[in-house]
């Protein structure tokens, strides 16, 4: 532990190369005590890539960093929290099984020597909690604790390792709008005592909110550092993507027409074995989008299953154009015109090892006209069919053979919409469609969802990202612990009333307290 | 018939045929709380077996015997870590290779070197002043006359649940084996801890070893432990990754052992085939339940690379 502070840190033509990829292209960045630096851009701009360099994860091929004009040489992580610097990441570095204090005393010297101390750990980590208004206890497993408290030990943890200087990587990625609002006191709270903070992001309302400066990476490079008194939404995305950017779409008002999706008291059991899904009911008609909000894990991945034929119905039913299709396989909801966009799509959704063109067939191969008198494959037309999906969904693709890996979030994202579209969908369910998809697909994405709107598709978005349910729904339904709490109509809604139903109040109380 | 059958000679080799299966059980356990699961223990028995042997054969030194199966277990140990954790090998076709390695070395080696079967005199029985002589209920007998190794043994295990639970090092194990990017973001060299752990399992494989061919036994042939690091393997798992927990698994088993050899012993009338294949069949039965156990440590098999 040490209490030295950081009063500027500076990063200096920064390059790091991997094979074949410049990830970071002689970037400079710093990051000054008492203030928050916002460390903007897509996905696979550099952001990550950079600061890992930081935290000596990764090493630079070129450049330097300076610690209050001292070269600072960081090999390793062990070396950045030496130096005063913490990170918190994106993906948790807790230990599930162990406490709260033995994931805080990991790696650190014991005060006897050998021998853990973990009852010391525990009375200065409430010290610590207490000091930042961090309420945690330490004496409970992690995996007891939600997210947002997770989140809360990440950072007590660096704050105990005598962090001067902390990088937080996409840190609102899995909290509601009130975790959100939680974690920006505490922020707020740490610059004041000093602490110099790089947030990285790639949503802008969040950059805006708590940061004083904002530096935007594109394609490795940075684009600009400005004082977010000038940043906008609009120039920021601009920045982000470098082209012109439509945050807001345009849509004609609603026009509901047959039902086509219905789920009645419809119960599953979750991946843990508890039920994760209770009684759902709901309608999907056709040429609307329904979107269901909630924060993960709380129903909606068994939600999109059972409708999909993927998961055992245990109770109630579902109806897809008025025929009962209740544990129906996959390939029945195929045939009557459902399609899916799955969460996980490198699991799900394609087969990574197999090319564009083999994916854009898995599920139609058997059928004319891709087949010779269904046993021989017609690579005549599935070469053709191929290339004018490429061309019409803008994969951007080496060619029609080349394996899926090998491409982008977005452009895989896009491959699926492409395959699943061109089946002329009556029902599409679209979980968490542009999740780690660049803003240029996703705006993408969201044109082809409106544009299948206004051919009368009924559609069921399915998503954590809120700025996207609002964005897109014509109706919002709001998931807790495997039930619907609560359903707003879309347009303008009150982001504080849908967290709030997302943290578990019902409509009711939320209402009440208004 | 019960009398007969369970006497006080029965649990005295009960806890006395539990020792190869503790040193090499407990072993496995600090390399698998890491993620690394060694499959070639059989292997490295073996060859314990053979150079403690050879040694005492040829010295009549226990002491430099003992120190044999300590250094050949320690540069196995070295070789199996340098190959899963270095090279990231599949960990479990790698552990087969070790074994068969251990299994023709060993045998060439005694071939080469012995020729035919001998025997050397190994660790005598320690004579314990009052708890030796307990005659009530065959205390004395069963707990206090023993040797040296089957002592040693037993002191392990609450110390590697000590060092397991309540050291910074058993803390860094336990991550690592849990979660290796987190225990690598918190600044602990992943590859240097399962090192340790890996060559520490070799160490106390190559102790079993010993303790077989030079205080159990006092003979060496042909794959002398005829599997028995395999079920030190399963063991652990038997265990739930817990030092009493491998100890309690391998009383279960020296039991049935020690029952076997007394049924045999007393000429009952059972086919001696199927007390032979009673451990393994028991083997069988105890992983099925032991494996829906949520306590395995999530990277076992998993080689660490930092990465996106």
């Amino acid at each position: 532990m040490n209490n030295r502070r950081i009063q500027h840190l500076q990063m200096q033509g920064i390059v790091k190369r991997f094979p074949g990829v410049l990830a970071v292209n002689h970037v400079d960045f710093d990051v000054r005590a008492g203030e928050i630096h916002a460390l903007l851009g897509e996905n696979g701009a550099g952001k990550s890539t950079l600061m890992k360099m930081l935290y000596g994860l990764y090493h630079p091929d070129e450049g330097r960093i300076l610690i209050d004009g001292d070269e600072a040489k960081i090999r390793s992580p062990h070396d950045a929290i030496q130096q005063g610097i913490g990170m918190i990441h994106q993906h948790f570095m807790l230990v599930p099984s162990l406490t709260v204090a033995e994931n805080i005393a990991l790696g650190m010297k014991s005060s006897r020597g050998l021998v853990l101390d973990l009852d010391v750990v525990s009375k200065r980590v409430r010290r610590l909690s207490e000091q930042y208004n961090l309420k945690v206890n330490p004496d409970v497993p992690i995996w007891q604790l939600a997210v947002g408290e997770q989140q809360r030990v990440e950072i007590l943890r660096a704050l105990y390792k005598g962090a001067a200087l902390l990088i937080l990587d996409e840190p609102t990625a899995v909290l509601t709008p009130q975790e959100v609002d939680d974690l920006f006191r505490i922020l707020r709270k740490m610059t004041e005592e000093g602490h110099a903070l790089i947030f990285i992001s790639h949503k802008l309302h969040e950059v805006l909110a708590i940061s004083s400066r904002i530096t935007v990476l594109r394609d490795g490079q940075r684009v600009d550092t400005i004082p977010t008194e000038q940043a906008t939404k609009l120039k920021l995305a601009q920045m982000m993507v470098g082209r012109p950017v439509v945050l807001e779409y345009e849509r004609h008002p609603c026009q509901p027409g047959d039902e086509r999706l219905s789920l009645s008291g419809v119960s599953a059991i979750s991946d843990r074995g508890d039920l994760g899904l209770k009684e759902v009911s709901l309608a999907v008609y056709g040429g609307e989008i329904v979107g269901v909000a909630g924060v993960s894990g709380n129903g909606q991945r068994e939600l999109a299953q059972v409708i999909a034929g993927l998961r055992p119905v245990t109770g109630g039913t579902i109806h897809v154009g008025g025929l009962n299709v209740t544990g129906k396989p996959p390939a029945a909801m195929n045939v009557l015109g459902v399609s899916y966009i799955p969460e996980e799509r490198m699991e799900d959704g394609v087969i990574k090892e197999f090319t564009v063109s083999e994916n854009l067939v898995l599920q139609d191969h058997g059928r004319k006209p891709y087949t010779r008198g269904g046993i021989f494959l017609n690579f005549h037309v599935i070469a053709k069919t191929c290339k004018e999906a490429i061309r019409a969904y803008e994969i951007k693709t080496p060619g029609a053979d080349t394996p899926v890996k090998s491409l982008s979030g977005g452009n895989i994202q896009k491959l699926v919409l492409a395959r699943e579209l061109s089946r002329r969908p009556k029902v599409l369910i679209a979980a968490q469609p542009t999740r780690g998809v660049d803003i240029g697909a996703t705006e993408y994405i969201h044109r082809r969802l409106l544009e299948e709107r206004s051919k009368g598709t009924a559609i069921l978005l399915i998503s954590e990202d809120l700025d996207e349910i609002m964005a897109l729904s014509d109706r919002i339904l709001v998931m807790y612990e495997g039930r619907i709490v609560g359903e707003v109509p879309g347009g303008k809604v009150d982001v504080r009333r849908l967290g709030a139903m997302m943290a578990g109040a019902t409509l009711d109380s939320v209402e009440e307290k208004a | 018939m019960i009398e007969q059958i369970l006497t006080a000679s029965v649990f005295a080799s009960m806890i006395r045929l539990a020792t190869p299966y503790i040193f090499a059980g407990i072993g496995e356990t600090f390399g698998q709380r890491s993620g690394v699961l060694n499959l070639g223990v059989d292997g490295i028995m073996l060859m314990g077996a053979f150079f403690s042997f050879y040694t005492v054969y040829a010295t009549g030194s226990l002491v430099l015997g003992l120190l044999a199966a300590l250094l050949i277990g320690l540069l196995l140990g070295l070789t199996t870590a340098f190959i899963s954790v270095t090279l990231k090998a599949e960990q479990g076709i790698s552990g087969i290779g070790m074994y068969l390695f251990g299994l023709g070395m060993s045998e060439l080696l005694f071939q080469k070197l012995i020729g035919t079967p001998k025997s050397v005199s190994g660790f005598p029985r320690l004579y314990i002043p009052v708890l030796s002589d307990i005659q009530f209920l065959g205390i004395g007998e069963i707990f206090f006359n023993h040797n040296l190794l089957v002592y040693l043994a037993f002191f392990l295990v609450p110390v590697s649940a000590f060092v397991l639970n309540r050291t910074t090092f058993g803390l860094m194990i336990r991550a690592v084996g849990q979660n290796p990017e987190a225990a690598d973001a918190m600044g602990i060299n992943v590859a240097r801890v399962r090192y340790m752990t890996v060559t520490l399992g070799g160490l106390f494989s190559g102790l079993a070893g010993a303790s077989l061919s030079i205080a159990l036994l006092n003979v060496f042939q042909q794959n002398l432990t005829s599997g028995l690091g395999f079920i030190a393997v399963a063991l652990v798992y038997f265990g739930r990754w817990k030092p009493f927990g491998v100890l309690a698994g391998a009383l279960l088993f020296s039991f049935v052992n020690a029952l076997q050899l007394q049924v045999s012993a007393i000429g009952l009338d059972i086919p001696s085939e199927f007390a032979v294949m009673a451990p393994y069949v028991i083997t069988i039965i105890a992983l099925v339940f032991a494996s829906k156990q949520t306590e395995k440590p999530t990277a076992l098999t998993k080689p660490f690379e930092r990465g996106e």
